[in-house]
């Protein structure tokens, strides 16, 4: 009897044992960074800006060990994902990287981010660095809860030269001179326009360059304040009936709706000739310096700016894109942390180093006085455009599905994306979406 | 009386200690069963991942069953469901008994079928994204006409595309199962009917697929429940696109939590999922019959 009991008593603690060094195992993952409670930690993005953002907080540590800062990199999609549910759950990292817009007013409404506005005011010269434009979308109800990281991005009407000199064809300035196009090119067994569609936001680019060239700007400040029926505006249904008739008449690539452009396959069918054109972000002008070095260094890349719409109401220099990627620094982030980051947002962002190695990749940084450096880069064409665009913008277009609600946004990008597969008409878009308002 | 008794003993003796069950136990309570009762509670909720948790009633509930993508999210779920279960089940029984056969060549094949098990499902998706590409991938690449359509980007096609990856990748886990099952079967069964003058097929249909019979019951609920589980693989192929074509109801849960960021939604979606799984696992073991304890194998 006893040895049975005995028996039980040691089964039950070598079960419990078993259960805690399995448990253990489980829990053995990426420790928590804010909670750590040791340095300051940053999340970047891979890409264009990757070997920049690199070097400046190497630098930044090798000068400041005692307030250094661990950096870690994630692909773009994969961050949003991340990033989001690890500030939900305090795991976020102190420097949170971000667009501005609707994702940055769920941070300051559920308080995860420091109001920087005290900061800013003691030290002018932070405030002083930025392009004014840029600057005011890091801000939530006039108060600053993010500042700018890194290079501006407006979408740009992206030409591969050659294939416009075989067909004898210019780049079009209006809607009617594009449609033009489109059968010149088909002819020449090239496809007018390379698109991501399988990514959706490459779609958006379409509806938000076509909204504020047929209504201007306020058309979407209108949705963006959440104001009840806001996206039956005319507008928007002419812009969606437009990218319809575009589809319609074979615009898109062949497959377009298959094609990522995450995996650059966008730019690859410019660059390679199939297309011969693609709107997409100022950011791809990085990619393909790298990725199809002749084509750029060669002058074969051609870029423009969204033609315009006859009898439309936006002003042709309005653009659309992001203006900037930001810093906001975590609440949840210890003291230590925060001044760490603090001071790294003073004196280790944008120094001349930074500055130069963004103009070296191809990007324009979002800081004043910098012509003379854009104009002595090889690539002057291309900054020089890109830094004008943005400077004389009278109104600059946050991209819509950082704008809006993350609810909101995700809606808008599959409708949209049913748009442009025919699957539903400009009306059933546009109430579906009325129905997202204020969500 | 006695000997009822020692009987009595000596069967309650016979088993392990209840106690080995413990950590199994202790770990599906923490992992399963609080999980579940968290979203469960979480389905009556508004919660945007970052803010506190409002108690809302049946307000995710209303929202997730009125909307009209979720009908199309277990509509595709379904397809998905039974065009894999159609292409799967008949190809890897007959590979399973295919394989089980003791030539050396066979031995040799099925170690090549069995190659695709040992890749992940987000390789196997990548790997088949940039065969499919309408532009660089085969087609294009090869110049060969039938290859080149819109595999991913046509809203018809789409669907069985996904149904041919899902297969590619899980048809020789369900041949191992049935390569596994028809080596159980005694041989002397097989010389019994060869004497009767039994054929090939005759042996096939009249002695393997019976004695088959719980080994397709466990592979069809892996089948079919393993669908509602389709995830990863699809979210990397076509990220449920184009449109709604491949938005199956884990994806849509997941999107709906992690890219709308509605969480008390897709746990009002995960609460269905579970309960769909659960109808289903348990509709498929009463298809087994109630005497599945009883010999298969009298008179061999």
């Amino acid at each position: 009897m006893t040895t049975r009991k005995l028996r039980s008593v040691a089964m039950a603690i070598s079960a419990a044992a078993l259960s805690v060094s399995l448990a253990a195992c489980g829990s053995s993952g990426p420790a928590g960074s804010t909670a750590a409670g040791d340095g300051a930690s940053m999340w970047g993005l891979t890409g264009g800006n990757q070997p920049v953002l690199q070097k400046s907080v190497e630098a930044w540590n090798s000068a400041h060990s005692d307030q250094s800062i661990k950096l870690d990199f994630f692909a773009n999609d994969a961050y949003k994902t991340k990033v989001r549910t690890a500030v939900g759950a305090g795991e976020g990292p102190t420097f949170i990287y971000g667009w501005g817009g609707g994702v940055l007013k769920s941070y300051v409404d559920a308080d995860q981010v420091e109001d920087l506005s005290a900061f800013v005011k003691e030290n002018p010269e932070v405030k002083e660095r930025y392009l004014p434009a840029v600057l005011k979308n890091g801000e939530i109800d006039g108060k600053t809860y993010a500042l700018p990281n890194n290079n501006v991005q407006p979408v740009v009407l992206y030409y591969n030269k050659e294939v416009f000199d075989k067909v004898g064809a210019q780049p079009p300035k209006t809607w009617g001179e594009l449609m033009a196009l489109v059968p010149k090119f088909k002819e020449a067994g090239i496809a007018p326009f390379s698109l991501g569609g399988q990514s959706k936001w490459p779609d958006l680019m379409w509806l938000e360059y076509l909204v504020e060239r047929i209504g201007g700007p306020e058309v979407f400040a209108n949705i963006a304040a959440d104001k009840p029926g806001a996206w039956s505006d005319p507008a928007v249904t002419e812009a969606l009936t437009k990218i319809q008739q575009l589809a319609d008449a074979g615009g898109f690539v062949n497959g377009f709706s298959s094609i990522a452009a995450d995996s650059n396959a966008d730019q690859a069918l410019l660059y390679t000739g199939k297309a011969a054109m693609v709107l997409q972000g100022g950011w791809i002008y990085q990619g393909m310096k790298k990725d199809a070095g002749s084509f750029v260094t060669g002058g074969k890349l051609g870029f423009t700016t969204f033609p315009t719409v006859e009898g439309g109401k936006g002003d042709p220099a309005n653009v659309v894109g992001n203006p900037s990627n930001f810093w906001s620094i975590s609440a949840k982030a210890t003291d230590e942390q925060k001044k760490a980051a603090l001071n790294y947002v003073k004196d280790g962002m944008f120094t001349d180093a930074d500055t130069d190695a963004l103009i070296a990749s191809g990007a324009v940084p979002v800081i004043n006085g910098i012509e003379s450096k854009l104009a002595a880069s090889p690539d002057k064409d291309f900054l020089t455009f890109v830094y004008g665009l943005a400077k004389n913008a009278p109104s600059f277009t946050l991209s819509w599905d950082q704008a809006l609600s993350p609810a909101q946004g995700d809606a808008m990008l599959s409708n949209l994306d049913q748009i442009f597969l025919k699957k539903i008409t400009p009306q059933q878009f546009v109430s579906t979406m009325n129905a997202t308002i204020g969500k | 009386m006695t000997i009822t008794s020692s009987n009595r003993r000596r069967a309650r003796d016979a088993g392990p200690s209840g106690w080995l069950a413990a950590p199994a136990l202790v770990f599906f309570l923490v992992f399963a069963v609080v999980p579940l009762a968290g979203v469960v509670f979480l389905s009556f909720t508004s919660w945007d991942g970052l803010r506190e948790i409002r108690l809302e009633g049946l307000a995710s509930w209303t929202t997730v069953l009125t909307d009209p993508v979720t009908g199309n999210a277990l509509l595709v779920t379904a397809k998905i469901m039974f065009f894999s279960f159609i292409v799967q089940a008949p190809i890897s029984l007959l590979l399973g008994v295919f394989t089980a056969g003791s030539q050396k060549y066979r031995a040799a094949l099925a170690v090549l079928y069995f190659l695709p098990l040992l890749l992940s499902s987000a390789a196997v998706a990548i790997a088949f994204k940039a065969l499919l590409d309408p532009n660089f991938g085969l087609g294009p690449g090869l110049q060969v006409p039938i290859l080149i359509q819109d595999w991913l980007g046509n809203s018809d096609l789409v669907l069985f595309v996904v149904v041919f990856v899902i297969a590619w990748q899980f048809v020789p886990f369900h041949t191992l199962i049935y390569q596994g099952g028809v080596r159980q079967i005694p041989t002397s069964l097989y010389e019994a009917a060869e004497i009767d003058g039994a054929g090939r097929v005759r042996q096939f249909l009249n002695i393997t697929l019976p004695q088959l019979k719980y080994t397709i019951i466990t592979s069809s609920t892996l089948m079919v429940v393993g669908s509602l589980a389709y995830f990863d693989l699809i979210f990397v192929l076509t990220g449920g696109g184009p449109g709604y074509s491949t938005r199956l109801l884990p994806l849509h849960m997941y999107l709906t939590g992690f890219k709308a960021n509605d969480m008390g939604a897709a746990s009002a979606l995960g609460v269905i999922l579970i309960v769909i799984g659960l109808g289903l696992a348990l509709l498929l073991q009463r298809l087994g019959g109630k005497n599945r304890n009883d010999s298969q194998l009298e008179g061999a």
